[in-house]
């Protein structure tokens, strides 16, 4: 998966409703610098599919999911433009 | 499929407003242009001192309402109003009061929240809404 150092900011959401965490990727994404890794922790269910294709929809790049604790997933994307 | 969402906010029961605004939040995350079109009930869910208000229920929910205001307080579940202010904030999202109602209730638009930007008629909700997937709640 991802280098962790590669990160550049972890958004935690995990305790926010949806469509909380995919918001606060979006706002997130919206003020880092192209090239940059963000990720999110969501324990939102509608995150799995949610954030996959917003990143689709915005043109960034996913890197991934993965576990991060009981319900809570990571997504990894990588700003584009 | 359509670049944007147009929505006529009719009910002002907090089930409907909670609806309304996710989705046009996630319409608005989606890449979408979205339209509301407040009226009525909707419409006077927006005065100002919203945050004040009671939750109100439809009938079908009626007694729920302590139920849920403790079930949003505990999962954090935000207020409707906080999905439509993201919204705006993240996209391209236009609120409208309808002309009609404000008249109704001797309303102004000072008396709405400021998310508001305009006071007008159906036709131009028509003009706003064409080609449009268009919902009514």
């Amino acid at each position: 998966m991802v280098n962790p150092t590669q990160i550049s900011k972890e958004i935690d959401a995990r305790g926010s409703f949806c469509p909380g965490p995919l918001m606060e990727l979006i706002r997130a994404v919206k003020t880092a610098q192209v090239g940059e890794v963000i990720a999110v922790l969501s324990g939102d269910p509608g995150s799995i599919k949610d954030i996959p294709a917003w990143i689709a929809k915005a043109n960034h790049e996913f890197l991934g999911m993965e576990d991060a604790g009981g319900e809570v997933k990571r997504f990894i994307v990588r700003k584009s433009h | 499929m359509s670049e944007k969402l147009a929505m006529i906010v009719e009910s002002g029961t907090t089930d409907k407003l909670m609806a309304a605004s996710i989705l046009t939040a996630g319409a608005a995350a989606m890449g979408k242009d979205v339209t509301v079109f407040l009226t009525f009930g909707g419409l006077m869910a927006f005065k100002r001192g919203y945050e004040q208000a009671p939750m109100v229920m439809p009938n079908e929910f009626k007694g729920m309402e302590t139920m849920m205001a403790q079930t949003m307080q505990a999962k954090h579940i935000p207020h409707w109003m906080k999905n439509f202010q993201d919204a705006k904030e993240i996209g391209n999202v236009h609120f409208y009061a309808c002309s009609a109602t404000l008249d109704m209730f001797d309303l102004k638009k000072d008396d709405l929240e400021p998310i508001v930007e305009d006071v007008v008629g159906v036709a131009y909700f028509m003009k706003e809404a064409e080609g449009a997937q268009t919902l009514f709640i």
